[in-house]
């Protein structure tokens, strides 16, 4: 690999980086603003217009606070927990393909930092990981509200990451491979998934929704029974990383449900988009429909969370084994038989 | 049993059918009625910067009124006192001296008048008990503060500012 190659590969992992830091920053603001509107109220606008500052003077307020940690926690534990939530979130971020290929001059810039052949196992390994964060998190702690916030958590994740799998099986059989790259370069122009596949999409949404821990089934964060759940212990940036977590693979999740179901970085009439306009707006343009997708859907996870009321947990179990498992498998057969017949 | 009021009803739970069992499209209706309220308007009143106005017939802080020459209507007859229920109102009456006649409109007058406004319900009892016109709760909210005793409000806090100064 050439060093101007190494040097573009570095420069999309950092913009990345920020992209997916930034996004989740002004999803804490657009949490609250959103959540603002459906309560017919004004949300945040004290700093600056409209409020626009107030994520960086809530990061402010996150890093000035007393940093606590518990004499009874084991402390490494304790500061690994929030660390590793943190890095499972921001590393899904490197197969989802963010655009298609920039071509400016004889250079070629994919906007996708690492197309490997197995993406969305990745993807699935490591959001896998970031029950660690929660599970360790819970339990470095040394409080039993946070041990048990800690259990529900990784159960939920666990139960939930069955039926996410199973729902992606049917979809795999469509498109016959396992790229995230390749996945979207098939749903050119308006091909998406989600014709192929609503049921899967609706199975895997659920899951996304279960794995973010959002609500409907943000039972990790049950302040009512819990205290405050698996974090019920962790003070200043420590427990904003643990919020903040959240926040990207809401980003991510939402990147993941656009690029496997909803086309990604493609749109209809996007061909001839191209041909007017030259190898290099293209590809941006299809970028920023892509990320009109993603706050689409983040914006959705908020409308939903002021919509529906939480999951008693053994509701929430139910759900997940005895609902979304059946139907997924039901989805696989159901796929299966039409493949087979149609071709 | 024969129900008394003849107004007894028997409600049955209909089990639920099968879109009601599928959850999804009362998710729907409860997405739409989210997404309405998305695009009203807030009802907030940013408090320090907008103040909501009081009704006509709003109760705020007591204040004592005085007449149309600057003088003190109240006479110290103790009936606003009287028909406290919470017991809130207190006073010591005194005569009038030679000379005092601009400053107190009869012969007796209130030299102690103080209200509890942590006993105080704001119920408008001393205002219509008033024969003098001189008590009305036109006044703003009570502030806050830190001493049970600076919630005594004596006369410097409830009497009316002087017409002319």
């Amino acid at each position: 690999m050439e060093l101007a190659d190494i040097a573009i590969k570095f420069g999309l992992i950092i913009v990345i980086f920020l992209i997916s830091l930034v996004v989740a920053m002004y999803s804490t603001y657009a949490e609250r603003k959103i959540a603002a509107f459906f309560q017919d109220r004004v949300g945040p606008n004290r700093a600056g217009p409209g409020g626009m500052f107030q994520p960086l003077a809530d990061g402010m307020k996150m890093f000035m606070k007393e940093e606590i940690i518990p004499t009874n926690a084991t402390s490494f534990l304790f500061i690994v927990g929030p660390s590793l939530a943190i890095l499972t979130a921001c590393i899904g971020s490197a197969v989802i393909p963010w655009g298609q290929n920039l071509v400016i001059g004889d250079k070629v810039i994919p906007l996708q930092v690492t197309d490997i052949n197995v993406g969305i196992l990745y993807i699935f390994g490591v959001v896998s990981l970031g029950v660690y964060g929660v599970m360790i998190g819970g339990w470095a702690s040394n409080n039993k509200y946070s041990l048990l916030g800690a259990i529900r958590a990784a159960s939920q994740n666990i139960s939930y990451e069955i039926s996410m799998g199973l729902s992606i099986i049917a979809l795999l059989m469509v498109t016959q491979t396992l790229s995230l790259g390749e996945i979207a370069a098939q749903q050119h122009g308006w091909h998406w998934n989600v014709l192929y596949q609503p049921v899967g999409f609706l199975l895997f949404m659920v899951c996304a929704f279960a794995e973010t821990n959002r609500t409907p089934f943000d039972l990790p964060e049950c302040e009512t029974e819990l205290v405050g759940g698996y974090h019920t212990e962790y003070s200043s940036m420590k427990l904003g990383f643990y919020l903040f977590a959240e926040y990207i693979n809401m980003f991510i999740s939402s990147a993941v449900m656009a690029t496997l179901y909803w086309g990604g970085y493609n749109y209809p009439g996007m061909d001839w988009v191209a041909a007017h306009v030259g190898p290099v707006i293209g590809p941006l343009i299809g970028t920023a429909v892509f990320f009109a997708k993603i706050f689409l859907f983040i914006f959705f996870f908020m409308w939903v969370r002021w919509t529906i009321p939480r999951f008693r947990y053994d509701q929430l179990m139910d759900l997940g084994w005895k609902v979304l498992i059946p139907l997924a498998i039901a989805n696989i057969v159901v796929t299966g038989i039409v493949i087979t017949f149609l071709n | 049993m024969e129900s008394l009021s003849n107004k007894k009803k028997q409600l049955t739970v209909k089990p639920l059918n099968f879109w009601e069992r599928a959850y999804l499209p009362a998710i729907m209706s409860g997405l739409a009625i989210t997404m309405k309220h998305f695009f009203k308007k807030p009802v907030t009143i940013a408090y320090p910067d907008e103040k909501r106005e009081f009704s006509e017939n709003y109760r705020g802080m007591h204040s004592l009124k005085r007449d149309e020459n600057g003088a003190e209507r109240c006479t110290a007859c103790g009936l606003c006192a009287l028909s406290c229920p919470a017991e809130a109102i207190t006073m010591q009456a005194a005569e009038r001296q030679k000379g005092e006649e601009h400053l107190y409109r009869e012969e007796k007058y209130a030299a102690v008048y103080e209200i509890n406004m942590l006993r105080c319900i704001f119920c408008g009892l001393c205002e219509e008990a008033c024969p003098k016109e001189a008590i009305y709760l036109d006044g703003d909210i009570i502030p806050s503060d830190y001493l049970r005793k600076d919630f005594i409000y004596g006369k410097d806090k409830l009497v009316e500012a002087p017409l002319n100064q």
